[in-house]
């Protein structure tokens, strides 16, 4: 249950086409405390700073930045990655993501030849979901033996080669007959008079 | 953008998924049941014996090699959250030019039917299969009135649409600036610069020895040759893709390429293949397709008329004829920006059961299209293994030349590569020909479109169309492309006129591709 507003895009100092916007979603009315994974889709942003912030102790709030300038257009004046998908995982964050109160999304596009440049799609989800489609790249579940762990293997990574040797057969079970029969007749007949427009 | 580790695990599974369905995996189970009865295997270690007899015998290779084959073949897998049509292009707006270029065409194809009231697909009287059965080979002696039909474009229609391509959130003011391009393209792609061109291709480079090249001064060629084609003997003996791969970027020897050629791109003709080129002949034979006519007529238009294609002709309609009844062609706008047209059985019209693609492949030919396939049947003279190469190339390479996308070989790129690799090291010609209303991509653009086919004599084609092979990719047509004119340009800055440019290039045949491409590349001072 971790639906976002709408970032609410303010122009940065520069006024001008390039420059740089901030976004803030607000995480805690939608109730999404710890962040595992945002995922958005980029609208001709070069480079995305994330600054969170955080309860800490006796009440007091901090703004911390947890990723700096991470880039998503390799030449910015060019359209490599200027829509593409992106996932920001907590691992590639410079600090703690946990107890987050506030996410602000600060967007840099030096290149002066774009018109508009935003973020879309955004999406923050917290370590039990899952990106659809993904689900079985998201981390175990922990284990709580901790004694055990001495004794055995890595159990998450263990786990994780386990649940992908599961999806290879999942997949594979899930295969339809994929032998080339070669049809493209309905029932013997491909009698056609016109393309269609739809 | 997928994390590495991610990206890696989809690509596993989507392989494991792809070969799962294929003969390939059938073969190798039965393999694997058969080896149980070999004293060598044991019950103890069945698993790793199998294991060991699939290597021996040479499986494990022809696995590789599949794997290979299917990387090269697809991209690597999107974001999770991206929608397919992400997969085919990234872009909005190339997505949106492209459907209505092809809304274009689909027009063009309904006003075509309608002014000479015949349908699109019809099934053939009994008396007319028999007739064309009979006449297979030698379909080019029909002399069928084909001069109501006209092809539904020609690159020349599809350059004007490149033009007019705009990225809607690009700067582009109507008054000229550091933003607008000199060229005909105005789409921001990133394309390489020289020494970025260098590195990718520097197999290329001037101490490597050639195929294609025979000016060395003190060392005579063949020592090189010698080795090389000793060295081609040992990758097919071992025949392992990737190393036939590596190996054709120096150039193919003659008498090796057709299987080097076919060890690239995975092909063996196997009894299944040839059974379902016969299978494809035979749809052709029972329906009567509209776009047979548009394949004829390309036909007569150009490689009928080509001093060394014409002798291929039956081939090239046996070819293209089966080409558009492969329902597998259908397969590669998974990652292609393009999408095959769509249609109802007579009188179903609306009713999603009934719905069909047409033609049955997908793919509407276009002026010049036969000229994909035309080179081919100089290294393969069986019909089912030349169609089934040519299948492939179309599926790997062709299909980037006539659809919109920002792909770095597709056309839209290679366009762009092409200018501004000339505006940089031929500024002054760049600027003369812009002049004198002779932009240089009016010239060259054919020549890209067809990967240079019909254009250059067919040995130099080969030798371009190995390197289009051993590097997965069509950058090297835009290279050579600027490399012709940097050839010729001392002519061209006499000429005045675009149909005086266009003259000092008409002729190609006498060009030798790889001593331009490495002059263009490593000989000149940047």
């Amino acid at each position: 249950p971790c639906t976002l507003l709408q970032p609410c895009l303010r122009r940065g100092d520069t006024g001008g086409r390039c420059g740089c916007r901030c976004g803030r979603p607000d995480p805690v009315r939608a109730r999404c405390p710890q962040l595992q994974e945002i995922v958005f889709r980029n609208f001709y942003t070069a480079f995305l700073s994330v600054r969170v912030q955080r309860a800490g102790a006796e009440g007091s709030r901090k703004w911390v930045t947890c990723l700096r300038d991470y880039r998503l257009m390799p030449s910015p004046h060019t359209e490599e990655g200027s829509q593409d998908y992106f996932s920001l995982f907590r691992h590639q964050m410079l600090c703690d993501v946990d107890q987050v109160t506030a996410v602000r999304f600060i967007l840099r596009q030096p290149s002066p030849v774009w018109l508009h440049f935003t973020i879309e799609e955004l999406q923050i989800y917290p370590p039990s979901q899952k990106v659809t489609g993904c689900w079985w790249f998201a981390p175990p579940p922990q284990c709580g033996e901790g004694d055990l762990r001495q004794e055995l293997p890595d159990p998450e990574k263990v786990s994780t080669e386990v649940q992908q040797m599961w999806v290879l057969t999942e997949v594979i079970r899930a295969r339809q007959a994929a032998a080339r029969i070669g049809r493209f007749d309905v029932d013997g007949c491909y009698d056609i008079n016109l393309l269609s427009y739809t | 953008m997928v994390d590495p580790e991610s990206g890696l695990s989809l690509t596993i599974a989507r392989i494991v998924q792809r070969l799962q369905g294929s003969s390939l995996h059938s073969q190798l189970e039965r393999q694997a049941r058969v080896s149980l009865h070999k004293p060598e295997i044991k019950l103890e270690s069945l698993k790793e014996d199998i294991k060991d007899f699939l290597k021996t015998s040479g499986w494990e290779k022809k696995l590789q090699n599949a794997v290979y084959s299917e990387l090269n073949v697809f991209p690597s897998p999107c974001h999770p959250a991206a929608p397919p049509e992400h997969m085919k292009e990234p872009l909005a707006y190339m997505r949106k030019a492209q459907g209505s270029w092809e809304k274009r065409i689909l027009k063009s194809l309904n006003s075509m039917c309608t002014e000479l009231s015949i349908p699109l697909a019809q099934k053939r009287p009994v008396g007319e299969q028999k007739e064309l059965l009979n006449k297979w080979n030698e379909m080019g002696t029909d002399e069928p009135d084909l001069s109501l039909f006209r092809p539904v474009y020609a690159p020349k229609d599809f350059l004007e649409v490149l033009m007019n391509l705009r990225n809607p959130n690009y700067e582009n003011g109507e008054q000229p600036s550091f933003r607008n391009h000199l060229g005909l393209i105005q789409v921001p792609l990133k394309v390489k610069d020289i020494p970025e061109l260098k590195e990718d291709f520097s197999e290329l480079g001037l101490n490597i020895g050639q195929l294609g090249i025979d000016d060395s001064a003190q060392v005579p060629p063949e020592f090189f040759e010698n080795e090389h084609v000793r060295v081609g003997q040992k990758v097919l003996a071992e025949q392992d893709s990737a190393a036939a791969q590596q190996y054709v970027r120096q150039g193919c020897p003659t008498a090796l390429r057709a299987d080097l050629w076919a060890l690239i791109l995975n092909i063996s003709n196997q009894p299944e293949d040839i059974l379902y080129y016969e299978q494809l002949k035979s749809n052709v034979i029972q329906h009567d397709l509209l776009v047979d006519s548009l394949i004829y007529k390309d036909v007569k238009l150009t490689a009928s008329n080509d001093d060394y294609y014409f002798v291929f002709e039956d081939y090239l309609y046996q070819v293209l004829l089966c080409f558009s009844r492969d329902t597998s062609v259908l397969e590669h706008f998974t990652y292609s920006s393009a999408t095959p047209p769509k249609s109802y059985i007579r009188g179903k019209l609306g009713i999603e059961e009934y719905a069909v693609f047409y033609p049955p492949n997908g793919v509407i030919p276009f002026h010049g299209f036969s000229m994909y396939v035309a080179p081919l049947c100089f290294l393969y003279h069986e019909p089912s293994k030349l169609y089934q190469i040519f299948r492939e190339m179309y599926v790997r390479f062709f299909f980037r030349l006539h659809s919109i996308s920002s792909h770095p070989s597709g056309i839209v790129s290679l366009c762009l590569l092409f200018e501004t690799l000339l505006q940089t090291h031929l500024p002054q010609l760049f600027y003369h020909l812009r002049e004198i209303g002779a932009q240089p991509l009016r010239i060259s653009f054919k020549w890209m479109v067809r990967a240079f086919s019909g254009y250059l004599a067919t040995d130099q084609l080969l030798l371009l169309w190995d390197r289009i092979l051993g590097y997965n990719s069509l950058e090297i047509l835009a290279v050579l492309a600027a490399a012709v004119f940097a050839f010729r340009a001392v002519n061209l800055m006499e000429v005045t006129s675009l149909a005086a440019a266009e003259a000092v290039l008409a002729d190609l045949s006498t060009l030798k591709v790889m001593p331009l491409l490495q002059i263009f590349l490593f000989a000149t001072v940047t």
